[in-house]
């Protein structure tokens, strides 16, 4: 190992395979580190370590912008010319297109789960509710952003319509977008999403039936979608059918919470 | 470890083995060893889900100042990596690059070795990201808290004014690979302690305050602090560019290394014992 105790011919030759080893060695240890981590991102309890980090992210978040800490709003200027749309674009699912067919005429918004009062709300009814408009940016989890003025009634006021039972604890966004082909084995893979109620009663979260005013298009979301200011895009779910309270998602679908929460991503998305 | 205890070394050498690294900082090197290279290598899976860097406060999609991309050209599909409108192709790395022994394209911005996990993989980018991020602030945090009561700081990192004056000297003396002995070698150089400081209190703040600037729900601590940056997409941006200043200085400070005695260095990382070159090399 050291120089000095090396039965050394010449310094020039040993000092070349001194390097070709140690070359050797770096990229043995490169290779194997790769493979390490790729064996690792597969070992479930080691990715439950990984993900144990969301909780305290969360909570460290939670500490230093409290619950109702308020996001960023933009004036008309910053509006984006072009709001991207990502995800689903037009659903494929036959319910969805024969309402679409009929200008939403049909549509309603059911609300229900762990509440006094179920109800379902037209797009008319909705439209005739307090409204809030805020021009907000939307961060994807992919890394780009795009601003963008809504327009929509607050969730804080359909709940109090209905009255959230004491047990409620998160609120349920059903979709009407297929994710993964359209149900070809009959499984059901549509998106859904859910919030905790400090989100759920924020003062930007707003069920919005507006985009730039205009109404919704169909590309982002028509003819309703959540906008949940403080967390990344898919927590923004489109399309909305369905409004569910529950005490605990553990038992719906995947189990994590929302489509993409099934599928690997952090259930809390504010970072 | 130490190999020089195993023969009774020559009196001239003993009398030059000197203790230059101490416990917590040999440990924090080696953790952030691990964390660095994790969260460079997680932050390109990251970067990948949308290889495209802006600046200002959105995307103008049509306009980034930096995007790696893979172009249709009349031999096939070619990695192409725009900045500032400048178009490099940088096929089989940046763009384009083969994956696994198959050796088969893929079209991705950064390759496979040099991102964790290998595999496109998004969600599992950011586990190991924000994991890693929390050890690395955890780490430097206690860091900078021993640098500043150990006398660590002051004594091993500021540079005196006599160093400072002769900055042109040690520059000179890099540029010569001549590296210094005897007394010299027990400390840093000007050099080092001003590539030190630089990344203690310039990337590494930048890097952290960048990348929580990115959080939404970080957004709402005080509304429009983001704008102190530039807007999250600037942000995004500086991340990125810190990152890459942070790598900058691992690629120099490991080619120090290899160049100034590797096996010397490792040893006195890893056991703290530092062979001081004597003031007249052999060489």
């Amino acid at each position: 190992m050291s120089p000095k105790k090396k039965p050394i011919s010449s310094g020039h030759r040993a000092g070349t395979s001194r390097r070709a080893a140690l070359r050797g060695a770096l990229v043995s240890v490169g290779t194997l580190s790769l493979a390490g981590c790729d064996k690792l991102s597969n070992n479930a309890s080691f990715v439950d370590v990984l993900m144990s980090a969301q909780h305290l992210s969360h909570a460290a978040q939670r500490t230093v912008a409290g619950r109702k800490a308020m996001a960023q709003e933009f004036s008309q200027a910053d509006v984006a010319a072009h709001f991207k749309a990502n995800g689903t674009l037009v659903p494929r699912d036959a319910e969805y297109q024969a309402l679409q067919k009929g200008g939403f005429a049909d549509w309603k918004l059911q609300v229900g789960g762990l509440v006094e009062t179920p109800a379902a709300f037209t797009l008319a009814e909705l439209r005739a509710m307090p409204a809030r408009t805020q021009i907000t940016r939307h961060d994807c989890v992919e890394g780009w952003s795009s601003i963008g003025k809504w327009k929509g009634v607050p969730l804080a006021h359909l709940l109090e319509r209905v009255k959230p039972l004491p047990n409620a604890k998160y609120v349920l966004f059903r979709c009407a977008d297929s994710m993964e082909g359209p149900s070809l084995d009959g499984r059901d893979s549509k998106y859904y999403e859910s919030i905790d109620l400090d989100d759920a009663y924020h003062v930007q979260t707003v069920l919005a039936y507006e985009l730039n005013d205009q109404p919704l298009p169909v590309n982002n979301g028509a003819p309703l979608r959540a906008r949940i200011e403080r967390q990344l895009g898919y927590k923004h779910a489109k399309y909305l059918m369905q409004i569910e309270l529950v005490e605990s998602f553990d038992k719906i679908r995947g189990g994590n919470g929302g489509y993409w929460e099934d599928n690997g991503y952090e259930w809390y998305a504010g970072i | 470890m130490d190999i020089t205890a195993a023969a009774p070394p020559e009196p001239a050498q003993a009398a030059r083995r000197f203790y230059r690294h101490r416990l917590p900082v040999r440990l924090m090197h080696w953790i952030n060893v691990l964390c660095l290279s994790l969260l460079l290598m997680s932050g390109l899976t990251i970067f990948n889900a949308h290889p495209a860097l802006y600046w200002g406060k959105d995307s103008s999609f049509t306009n980034p100042w930096l995007s790696i991309t893979a172009a249709q050209m009349p031999g096939g599909v070619v990695g192409v990596t725009r900045v500032a409108g400048h178009e490099f192709v940088t096929h089989g790395v940046l763009g384009t690059s083969k994956i696994g022994p198959a050796g088969e394209w893929t079209t991705r911005a950064f390759p496979a070795w040099a991102t964790v996990p290998s595999g496109q993989w998004l969600s599992m980018g950011r586990h190991w990201h924000f994991f890693f991020a929390w050890l690395f602030v955890i780490n430097g945090v206690a860091y900078l808290l021993y640098a500043l009561f150990s006398g660590h700081l002051r004594r091993n990192l500021l540079p005196t004014r006599a160093e400072l004056k002769n900055i042109g000297r040690s520059i000179k003396d890099h540029l010569l690979f001549r590296h210094p002995t005897g007394e010299a070698a027990k400390r840093y150089n000007v050099l080092q302690n001003l590539a030190y400081l630089v990344v203690i209190f310039g990337l590494l703040p930048l890097v952290i305050v960048a990348g929580l600037a990115m959080s939404p729900r970080l957004d709402a601590v005080w509304p429009g602090w983001i704008d102190l940056l530039g807007g999250r997409q600037s942000a995004r941006t500086l991340h990125f560019l810190a990152a890459s200043g942070l790598l900058l200085f691992v690629v120099v400070h490991l080619f120090e290394v290899l160049i100034s005695g590797v096996w010397n260095q490792l040893r006195s990382m890893l056991t703290g014992w530092y062979t001081v070159p004597a003031d007249k090399e052999a060489k």
